[in-house]
Order: C-alpha cells, then structure tokens, then sequence
C-alpha cells in the first residue's frame, strides 16, 4: 500500500514534498501533466512541466517565474525522498504522464493521454509502475475512435460535394484544432484553412515548436465568396454563435468523441459529426490497464464507474478518485 | 444495408427539409427493387415485426455485453438501440452485411423463440450504423424526423410525379411497393385505387383579411378548434386522416366504431367537454384533444373520460360515389341526408349560421366567445370540392385575435436558419401589481410574429442582457415588453400559472412600455371562454 501520495478533490498531493499534481487551485509547488485548462490552471508560484506546456501556460497565463522545464525523460528529485519524470502521454503537444518514484515504488499519473499516433504530439510511452493513476473520459464501452483518415475524408469529401459552402469545424482550441489541421495535410488538402481569431496563437505556438500546419489565415475579414469550398476552425463555442453568421452556409462539423453519440451530434446542431478524439477509447483504456498490469488502479476524470466495474469484472483492483474542475466540455 | 444506414444517418443530422428529401429522394432513385421499397415502408411505418420488441433487445444486449457496463452506457446514450449498436461485440462471421431486404425477409420470419439468435447473428454482420439501422428498423421506430406525408412527398420528387397521384394509388399497394417504382419509372400504367381506403386532399380556404362577400352566394359555417380530418369508409376499412394526410386512425379508435355507412367525409375532429356548441353535448378546448394526438395506443381511461367526435362539415364519397364535383350545396344535402346513417355520440353536423347579412354575421361572429369556436367559414355554395385553395371559393374568417402585454423571460436558440439566434420566447405576465410583489410567471412561448430586423434587435437584447443560463436557455432581465396576440385562453393544470395560450405569437414589441405595466395573470385568466 503506497501512503506518499493521496488524492483530495483539488488534485493529488504528495505531502513528503509539498507538492500536488494538476491541482485544480494555485498552490506553491505544481506538477503539470499538459497544458489543458483544467489541468494547468495559472497563479502557482513553481512549476514543473515540460518546455512546451510551460509555453502554452505562458501563452495562456503570462510568465511565471520559479518554472522548471522538464523534458521528456528528465527526473527531478522534488523532495521527500520523491522523484519525478516526464514521459510523452500522446495528448497534446508537451503533454506527459508524470512518474514518481520511492524507494522503489513507481506511480504513474497519466494525466489524459492516447494511444494512437498524432502528427503533433510525441506518442504515448508505455511507462511500468506499481500504481497506475489513469483518466477515463470515455470509460464507457459505446466508445471507440474509428480511424481518423476516414473522418477526415469526411470533411474533404462534404466540402468536394458542396462547393458553394464552407464546412466548419468545431475543435478546441489546444491541440484538437492542430491535430486536425495537420491530418487534413496528411490527406493531401493544402489550401489555406480559416481560423477563428481564438485559435490563432495556439496554431503559432505550434508551428514555433515545429509542427508544420501549411497556409493559415484568419477567416475575419474574408467574404463570404472568397470562403466558399474552404475549411474553417473555431472553437465548439462559435459555431452556432453570431460569429458564424459571415460563413457562406456552413457545414457545421464538430471533432470530438462525443460525436459517437447521435444525440450528443443533434443536440449541438451538427451537420458532419467527426469523431477525433485526443483520449483512448474504451479499448484503449482497458488495454492499457492490462498491459501494464499494475497492482492497483486509480481511476478519475471521467466515468470512472464503468472502468471500476470492468476492473471488478477482471480481479484488478482499482479505486475511483473524484477529483473536482475536470470538464467534459469541448475537450473530447 | 450500408446504403439505407447512410441515409438514416444522414436524415438525423438533416435539419432542412429539402435537405431531408433530396436525401430520400436521391436514395429511392439509385436504390434497386425491392431495398428501396421496404426503406420507404420503414421511412412510412409500414413495417412491424410484432415478434421483435424493446424488451427483447435489450434482453440480447446482455447477452454479449456485462449487464452492468450496458445500463451504464444507456443511461449516457439515453436511446436503448443505438447503446447495443455502438457496444456490440460482434462474433466473426462471413456472411457478408444483410441487404435491407435480406434483412426485412429474416426479421419476418422471427419468432417470440428464435428472436435472440436471428437477431444476434444480423447484428454480427453489420458495423455499427448498419446495427443502429436494423434495430431502429426491427422495432419500427426509425425516429429520423421524417413523415409518412414527407418521404412520400420525396417519392414524387425523385421521379417527377405528383403527390396527390401517390397518395392515391398508394394504399392500394403493399410493400415493397414494386408495381409502385414500376409505374414512378414508368414502365406500367398508375395502378387502380377505385373504392380503397385512401386519402383525398382537402379543399381548403383562404383567410378573409378585408373585404366582405355576399351571403346570398356564400354560406357561413363555424369554424371549430379541433383538427381537420377526413373520415374514409371504403374497401371494409376505416381511416382517419389528419390535414397531411398521416393516418392516426389508431389514436382515435373510437371512431369508426359501428360505422356502417360507406363513404368519404370532412370534419373537425373534436373531444366531448364542458365547452359548450353543437346539438348533442359540447367540445371541450383544443388542450383536451391535444392529450390525445400522437398516441399509438388509447386507454380505455382516456376513451372514457376524453371521447373524440367528429363534427362534419363535407361530403366527398356517398358509398362509392364521387360527389367531389357536386356543388357546396348539393354536397350539404347530401350531408344532411347522410347524418341520420352514422352513429349520433361520434358525428354531428356542423351548424350553419343564419345571418341576413354580412354585417349580422360580423356581429353574431364577434359574440361568439365560445372557446371551441376560431371563427367562420365562408364557403361559395356552387363550389366543387377541389384540392388545396382556390381563390374566391372558401374564405376563413378567424376571431381577431386577443392581446396582452407580457414580459420576455427566457429565450432559446432556434433551429436552421436561426440556429445563431435566440428566436423561441418565454414570456410572463404578473401574479399581482409588481409594486405589491407580484411576480413574473411564465404564461407562453412563442417563435413567430417578428419581422427579421426585430428578431434581431430581440437577439441582441437576450446577450446584453443574459441573467443566467440553464443548458441552451437563457434567463434574461425582465425588461423587456412584447405585444402577444393569441387564439385563446384555457385553464392548464401544466403551467405553475394555470393557464395557457392558443397560438400565441408576437404581435409587437413594446419598447414604448415599462415591465411593471405589463399585464396580470388575472387579466389572462378573465379572458378564459371570451
């Protein structure tokens, strides 16, 4: 039984350092999964995170200034005995799964994390330990993540079959927005995609860390002919909003699990449902369990009680944390 | 299967109807025989699978998937079919995928004791859209927002026919409805339909906005709060159909209950209540009828307590008899002499109104108050009955409507075209005078009645002035004043007010008036029969 690290509903708190994980207030001493608002919240007096999720914070946040960047494989003891390393989580750009180490007891906290490959992320390392801290944002067994070439085909075939609209894709602002851009790359699109004024610096933040996502404008300030047949990002908040007024008829898609449920798809008027997710899906997660195999599974972030039942079902033993501040919202 | 899967989906996340036809359309055109035909009866509910129900699905979901894990997923989905379709573990098989016919074949020849290893082994060989689409199929609730009415009206797009010609040789054919592609195609005549129990379109009016007319040529009937509907005896079957022609025969059983008589006629239908009219017991408000519209079963509590009638006002069919091109007046004879051959407690005749004149009428129509009432017919008694609006054959003379001043309180985004504005209204009238802490309830909705300038001068309000919000609704600052105009006023055990608006839309905006001199609840609550 590991008793240096314990959950509280504002994050996880390793008291032989004074340290918490992803704490959902400001704290003197923070460990950063990824720079997600839910999980980087601003104010902390230090941080430790890697270099590309201190940018984003300092993106969002402004400049902090006791801040540690850790790379992918650094450690750092952080006190109390306690060792920390950042390994890559396949999320978002910069995002980790943090280790800890004592006296030869290993927790990995995953923070979100996928398992697939994502032209701007580095992939997911599979890290052993005894405790797995896992998140379960789509810990139900509806959700699987097709492909993403076909989803993306989708878009490209919608905006080949309507030349005189525009599809418009709902994606949140860090990482979904850049992942989806430089998929459509992949599948060959190389004309200038559109962007909603709030996604704009997070696409720079990108390209300045070396993610190549082609020609890229602002969609304000175009009119509605010269946006015909192209592709235009906003965040899922704009879609239905006056924002969109300017579009020439748009296809509203939206890229996010969720859409694997029609009614989640309906409600948000969505046209071209797009499931991209940034998470595992359901076999992901259980996979993931399984391989690693450890000797106790704690379980947040989401439905946490199908994943506690399966882990039931398995003989693994497993707990769920219910941690406070963990949105669903548009981060799927 | 793929093909029709694609479609369903398509159609559910569809939202214009154009949009939902040339789907429907374009899939009936490049579909070959018989798939198309059973899709169009699953779109026109014509399939049941009486040995395949919710209870037996669910049943076989847990058979492959942990009880546990699928009432956990369905209570996220919230739609039992599509938590199997998504979570099904499919065994491996080699059958290729089931065409919709294939499919159609084996879901018919289900029994009560083969159900779960038919249905379980169709679900194998489908992906997930493919497994939504026969569930939604085999329980026949395909739920996509398409009407019988609709993906008929897509059937005469696809192949240029017109839509009161399919409606007529409609119920003449069964499913798969070959003959029916055969003579869309034309590759065959138009099939017979001669004395089928099919709908006819209804003649209808059109408003009387200014002028008057001369009574001596038209003849004035009350025009009744119920809904419109066609009563059709022919070929040992009785329909009912509403304005658009969708069956719901089977949410008024009662009706056709000892009918003998053959024939076609036109009325309102109407549910017995304390509101008076007519000669044998009154018709209660539209609210009571609405409690029993869109069911697919009837209680026999609510046969009780709610019985439908049918106060006529047409003539179509006398026995085989198409009277059609029988002027108002020989129809009205026609009529007459038919009352005594239909069943007293479910058909009466609607009354003429005796006026010497235009002016009497317009004075005996602003008397009646009578909440069953909407107004007067005017109808040229050498009409023929002709489908649709004619001009200068019949006239609808509504009440003017009612006014009151009511306070915006919530506003919802619309739908389409209006899906970035808040274009659906909740407003309120006072518990008592605002000074003496009276306070706002909630007295109706509505969507309709403002010009597109003010619809978004509304919507600009609701954002500046957002108070708070519940999901996609937004509570505003009660300031600002509509002129509501409405049909009427009806006691409502639904409403925290207890009352409720008939047709309530927006009249105009009062910049002009402050909240506090909005009106009472009691105000409404006086109009209630007037």
């Amino acid at each position: 039984m590991i008793d240096w690290i314990s959950p509280h509903p504002h994050g996880i708190y390793l008291s032989l350092a004074d340290c918490w994980i992803d704490p959902s207030r400001a704290v003197e001493r923070a460990l950063i999964t990824h720079g997600h608002a839910d999980h980087a919240r601003g104010g902390h007096q230090k941080v430790w995170a890697t270099p590309e999720t201190q940018a984003i914070m300092k993106l969002r946040y402004g400049e902090a200034e006791n801040n540690i960047p850790m790379a992918y494989g650094d450690a750092v003891d952080i006190g109390g005995g306690i060792t920390a390393s950042w390994h890559p989580a396949g999320h978002v750009l910069g995002s980790a799964q943090i280790l800890l180490e004592r006296a030869g007891e290993r927790v990995v906290v995953t923070g979100d994390y996928k398992r697939r490959a994502d032209p701007t992320c580095a992939r997911f390392e599979v890290v052993p330990c005894d405790v797995l801290i896992t998140e379960a944002t789509f810990g139900l067994p509806i959700f699987t993540h097709p492909p993403i070439a076909g989803e993306i085909a989708k878009v490209i075939e919608a905006l080949a079959a309507n030349p005189d609209r525009c599809v418009l894709v709902g994606a949140y602002a860090l990482g979904k927005a850049q992942r989806v851009i430089a998929e459509l790359r992949l599948a060959g699109h190389h004309d200038t995609i559109y962007l909603h004024g709030a996604l704009m610096r997070m696409c720079d933040l990108y390209v300045e860390h070396g993610v190549d996502l082609g020609a890229l404008a602002p969609a304000a300030g175009m009119t509605k002919d010269a946006l015909k047949g192209s592709i235009i990002l906003a965040p899922p908040s704009a879609l239905n909003d006056r924002w969109s007024r300017r579009l020439p008829d748009p296809i509203t898609a939206i890229a996010s699990g969720w859409m694997r449920v029609r009614q989640r798809a309906v409600q948000r008027n969505v046209e071209l449902p797009l499931i991209i997710s940034d998470h595992c899906d359901w076999t992901e997660l259980t996979e993931t369990i399984r391989e690693l195999s450890p000797s106790e599974t704690w379980i947040t972030h989401g439905r946490e009680e199908a994943l506690l039942h399966w882990c039931g079902l398995h003989q693994l033993k497993a707990r769920a944390l219910e941690l406070v501040g963990r949105e669903e919202e548009d981060d799927g | 299967m793929q093909n029709f899967s694609a479609l369903i989906d398509a159609l559910i996340y569809t939202r214009s109807r154009n949009g939902k036809l040339a789907l429907i359309a374009d899939y009936l055109r490049e579909t070959p025989d018989p798939d198309r035909g059973w899709a169009l009866a699953a779109l026109t509910d014509g399939l049941d699978f009486p040995a395949v129900k919710a209870g037996t699905i669910r049943a076989l979901a847990v058979t492959r998937v942990d009880p546990v894990l699928f009432a956990l997923s369905r209570d996220f989905v919230g739609d039992t079919a599509e938590t199997i379709s998504l979570m099904w573990p499919p065994q491996p098989t080699k059958a290729p995928p089931p065409t919709v016919s294939e499919a159609v074949t084996e879901l018919a020849a289900i029994t009560r004791a083969t159900v779960g290893a038919e249905l379980a082994q169709l679900l194998d060989r489908l992906d997930p859209n493919g497994r939504f689409a026969l569930l939604k199929l085999a329980t026949g609730a395909m739920r996509v927002g398409v009407s019988a009415r609709l993906a008929k009206t897509a059937l005469a797009q696809a192949f240029a026919l017109e839509l009161d010609d399919v409606e007529e040789v409609w119920h003449a054919l069964q499913p798969p409805y070959a003959e029916l592609f055969d003579w869309a195609e034309g590759k065959i005549a138009k099939p017979d339909s001669t004395n089928l129990p099919i709908f006819r379109p209804f003649m209808l009016a059109h408003p009387l906005e200014d002028g008057t007319v001369d009574l001596t040529d038209y003849a004035a009937e009350w025009k009744w709060d119920g809904i419109r509907v066609q009563i059709v005896h022919m070929g040992g079957e009785v329909r009912i159909y509403s304005r658009g022609g969708e069956e719901i025969t089977r949410s008024f059983p009662e009706i056709g209950t000892g009918l003998t008589w053959q024939g076609v006629v036109d009325g309102e239908l109407l549910v017995r209540g304390a509101h008076q009219g007519g000669e044998d017991g009154g018709a209660a408000s539209f609210n009571a009828l609405q409690q029993r519209l869109g069911r697919k079963t009837v209680s026999a509590k609510m046969l009780a307590e709610a019985p439908a009638f049918v106060r006529l006002y047409d003539i179509l069919f006398d026995g085989p008899e198409d009277v059609r091109s029988l002027t108002w007046q020989q129809r009205r004879v026609r009529l007459e002499v038919t009352m005594p051959l239909l069943p007293t407690e479910r058909f009466d005749l609607s009354q003429l109104i005796e006026a010497s004149d235009f002016a009497a009428l317009a004075e005996i129509r602003s008397q009646a108050r009578d909440a069953a009432i909407e107004g007067v017919m005017l109808k040229r008694r050498d009409s023929v009955y002709v489908a649709g609006r004619r001009v200068g054959q019949w006239y609808k003379w509504k009440r003017d409507p009612l006014v009151a001043d009511c306070v915006l309180m919530y506003a919802q985004r619309g739908s389409g075209k209006r899906s970035s504005f808040y274009s659906d209204y909740t407003f309120g009238c006072w518990t008592d005078d605002p000074a003496n802490g009276g306070e706002l309830l909630p007295v109706g909705k509505a969507y309709s009645g403002f010009t597109d300038e003010e619809l978004k001068s509304i919507d600009s309000f609701v954002r500046k002035n957002t108070t708070a919000r519940f999901g996609p609704v937004r509570e505003v600052e009660k300031s600002f004043v509509f002129e509501v105009a409405f049909d009427a006023v009806q006691d409502s055990k639904r409403h925290k007010s207890g009352i409720a608006m008939r047709f309530p839309r927006i009249s105009r905006i009062r910049t002009d008036k402050p909240a506090e001199e909005a009106n009472l609840i009691a105000d409404l609550r006086a109009m209630i029969g007037s």
